[in-house]
């Protein structure tokens, strides 16, 4: 069975305890934090395993190579600590499973993944996506299971994953611009953690996007828009890709309106709180987000994350803040009439 | 025979009477399993009169009268068991009254609930009525005669119990008014605070009389509407779960579903929770009302609010649902039925473990929906199986699951609903024998020829 690469001594020599610091959901300061991740790293109690929210931040407040979230996850699942509600847990293993449904595109050696996300078929039309379509594919068989780390279960993953990464492999690409962030993670993060060896490229599509911006400047007309972005929980496993956010933005002559909650302090869409711990912290985290956005003065909400976007799309709206994907968006840059429908 | 069809075309005009065997063939049977039997003839009246003129030529010549609406029951009710004439309601569809102030609607017997439900979302936009999820086809008097439930049903009872008034026409002829439309033309109570008549009527299947005319309560319609799904992933836990829920007294309607396929919901039981508001502060209110109500669950992690993507929320809150639609055509054939026993909602774990059970034992696929019937006062809960109508083994073992779910559901303390000739036999082998006895004065004294629908609560003996 596949281990998380963890070392203890990182912990012991950290010299902020960032990953616990800053955490949103719990409090705690550079010494408490550090003893707290080493006690759970040795397998004691910890208010931690009890308090984690699962919002995947520490992830990428860690600046020392470990993967803390991932540590978390282990030693809840080994003390049998359950994050979410069972039937929830199980409704999600039984999405995932594969079925032999997945469908195709015409694969050549670069594709794009719209992993188990039927949304994203919809959304990635026109000139940006001349370059790779129709080579796609989409389905069970090539869906990430990254989502079981909210539930504290390792044991899907470590079973499906490396499945996954063979079921690619098969179809002979060499690169793979992956969709969502939850996908591309599964292939730079979770899957190196856990010592797994992915076979390909894996790309994220907003570095896919700028470069097919950069390549069509002449074709774009700045939108002179004024947005708020909704970054998700699992950018946090690809903190990397966050950095084209406004590189894109600047290209396409959209202002990136300041907030206090953007970049490290974004604030998740609440709908894994909803599921796990009911209304007061889903309300809470999404009016905080919600009322900062409206502050920011944005007109448009980005949305990366099609998760979020269901979460959020109507509160935002009755906020007067047009919900928008990047991808609309971009595909906006160019000229192009996205169906807002998808 | 010839000389009937002419009696009867000199009542309701030739075009709408029939003897020939086209008719005779699509009245003898409904969507259901029971067996057909085919009418002697066919007629779709216009009129009180008409009717009426039915009814007392009928008397004469002994000859049984089926009432029919859009044949919708799916256990045979209209399946002219002993033939006769099938009378066909669909020509007296007309919306005769709406007020909007006492909030009460008028229809004639052979009103669609789709006619009205749109006749209402065109001319009265803040008012609504309890729409069933069976097809809009369906006519408001049959459901109520069947003692149907829809959207309204866990705040305001059955849909029966918001009839307003009734126009019906006796088994001899004579025309009755029930409720305050017997004193004026007022049709804003069934009975009360005069004795309620309309139990006579109600639930008889025709047995007693035709409906005319039907009064029906209309309750405000707020101007948004939204929908959650708390599962669980035991049955044990749902009938707390909903008595949790119902005393938030938030919810416009509470279903319950569980099946194996698609994935999604296999291994879960999904309690489905609709609330409406006049605005966004409304409906968020009663949102955390619902959700606060079932925190111990969460806590617990016995149940948790899933994730509804907008697809399926566009579905769930289609009035009526078209899902049975799609679940009739998994096993492909397009058959589908189910028994819906009217239980106590404690007895939900025990009902739904016995339909796993019968699905194993006759193989066959099924799915679980429940209805909250008022504040979890009770609860209707569909044994349902899709079948092929090709496969004739597959039929079989259908309705041998069928009739063991509704002995079951009896045998804990159920009633059936819209019951088949073979369960209404049932249960009145079961009933108290003074309660059978009156129902048997009734029925003799206001049919002593025992021409309507007969075959319907006849009490042996």
């Amino acid at each position: 069975m596949f281990k998380l690469k963890f070392d203890e001594n990182h912990c012991l020599t950290c010299p902020d305890g960032a990953c616990l610091v800053k955490c949103q959901y719990m409090d705690f300061d550079r010494n408490s934090a550090r003893e707290e991740l080493v006690k759970v790293f040795r397998g004691e109690d910890s208010p931690v395993l009890q308090n984690c929210v699962t919002c995947y931040s520490c992830e990428e407040y860690c600046r020392q190579g470990n993967h803390p979230f991932y540590l978390i996850n282990e030693r809840r699942e080994d003390k049998g600590i359950l994050t979410a509600p069972r039937a929830i847990t199980k409704q999600w293993i039984h999405i995932g499973e594969p079925k032999g449904k997945y469908q195709l595109g015409e694969i050549g050696k670069i594709a794009l993944s719209f992993g188990f996300m039927p949304q994203l078929k919809d959304i990635a039309k026109g000139k940006l996506f001349e370059d790779v379509l129709p080579s796609w594919f989409f389905g069970q068989e090539f869906f990430c299971n990254v989502v079981y780390i909210h539930f504290a279960n390792t044991k899907v993953f470590k079973e499906r994953l490396p499945v996954v990464i063979e079921n690619i492999r098969k179809l002979g690409v060499e690169e793979v611009i992956f969709l969502h962030d939850e996908c591309y993670a599964a292939f730079t993060s979770l899957a190196p953690a856990y010592g797994m060896e992915v076979p390909f490229k894996a790309v994220h599509y907003f570095e896919y996007l700028y470069n097919r911006l950069t390549a069509l400047k002449d074709q774009i007309r700045p939108l002179n828009m004024k947005v708020a972005y909704q970054r998700p929980c699992s950018n946090r496993l690809c903190g990397n890709s966050h950095l084209y956010v406004p590189k894109i933005m600047d290209l396409i002559g959209v202002t990136l309106m300041p907030r206090t909650y953007q970049d490290e302090n974004a604030l998740c869409c609440g709908s894994i709180f909803r599921a796990m711990y009911g209304y007061d912290l889903m309300k809470d985290v999404q009016t905080r987000n919600l009322d900062d956005m409206q502050q920011s003065g944005a007109e448009f909400c980005i949305f990366n994350c099609h998760g979020c976007m269901n979460a959020l799309s109507a509160l935002v709206a009755s906020r007067g803040i047009k919900p928008l994907h990047m991808i609309d968006l971009c595909r906006m840059a160019i000229g192009e009439k996205p169906d807002m429908e998808s | 025979m010839e000389n009937i069809t002419q009696a009867l075309a000199e009542i309701v005009g030739k075009t709408y009477v029939s003897g020939q065997a086209e008719e005779r063939w699509f009245y003898g049977r409904d969507s259901g399993l029971m067996p057909a039997h085919q009418p002697d003839y066919v007629v779709l009246p216009r009129t009180v009169e008409e009717i009426q003129a039915i009814v007392r030529f009928a008397g004469r010549e002994n000859i049984p009268v089926v009432p029919m609406g859009a044949g919708m029951s799916l256990s045979g009710l209209v399946i002219p068991q002993k033939g006769g004439i099938v009378v066909d309601m669909k020509r007296m569809d007309r919306i005769l009254k709406v007020n909007e102030t006492a909030r009460y609607a008028v229809v004639e017997g052979g009103t669609s609930t789709g006619a009205l439900h749109a006749h209402l979302n065109r001319h009265y936009p803040r008012l609504r009525f309890s729409i069933p999820d069976s097809p809009a086809t369906t006519t408001i008097a049959a459901n109520v005669m069947i003692h149907g439930q829809g959207r309204l049903t866990q705040q305001y009872g059955f849909n029966s119990d918001m009839v307003s008034g009734l126009e019906v026409i006796l088994p001899s002829g004579e025309l009755c008014r029930i409720g305050s439309c017997a004193l004026s033309d007022d049709w804003f109570s069934k009975g009360p605070p005069l004795p309620d008549l309309s139990g006579l009527f109600l639930g008889w299947f025709g047995a007693t009389g035709i409906l005319t005319k039907v009064g029906l309560k209309l309750y405000p319609r707020k101007k948004m509407r939204d929908v959650e799904i708390f599962i669980t992933d035991s049955p044990d836990f749902v009938p707390g779960i909903l008595y949790e829920i119902t005393h938030t007294e938030m919810a416009e309607d509470i279903n319950i579903f569980a099946q194996p396929l698609p994935l999604i919901f296999k291994d879960n039981h999904h309690i489905v929770v609709y609330f409406t508001g006049e605005d966004l502060e409304e409906l968020d209110f009663k949102k955390k009302k619902i959700f606060h109500a079932l925190d111990g669950f969460i806590r617990n992690k016995d149940g948790g609010f899933m994730t509804i993507g907008e697809g399926m929320r566009k579905t769930l809150l289609d009035m009526p649902q078209r899902s049975a639609t799609t679940f009739a055509d998994v096993t492909r054939g397009g058959g589908f039925e189910y028994s819906g026993p009217i239980i106590p909602i404690d007895r939900y774990p025990q009902c739904s473990r016995k339909l796993d059970e019968l699905a194993v034992k006759y193989d066959l696929k099924y799915h679980a929906t429940a209805r909250v019937i008022g504040r979890g006062h009770a609860m209707m809960f569909a044994f349902s199986f899709t079948f092929n109508r090709a496969d004739a083994d597959m039929l079989e073992r259908t309705r041998k699951a069928l009739h063991e779910a509704s002995e079951y559901a009896l045998s804990v303390g159920g009633l059936f609903w819209k019951p088949t000739l073979d369960e209404q036999r049932i249960a009145l082998a079961k009933m108290d024998p003074q309660t059978a006895k009156l129902m048997k004065m009734i029925k003799e004294n206001l049919d002593p020829q025992g021409i309507m629908n007969p075959g319907n609560w006849e009490v042996p003996g």
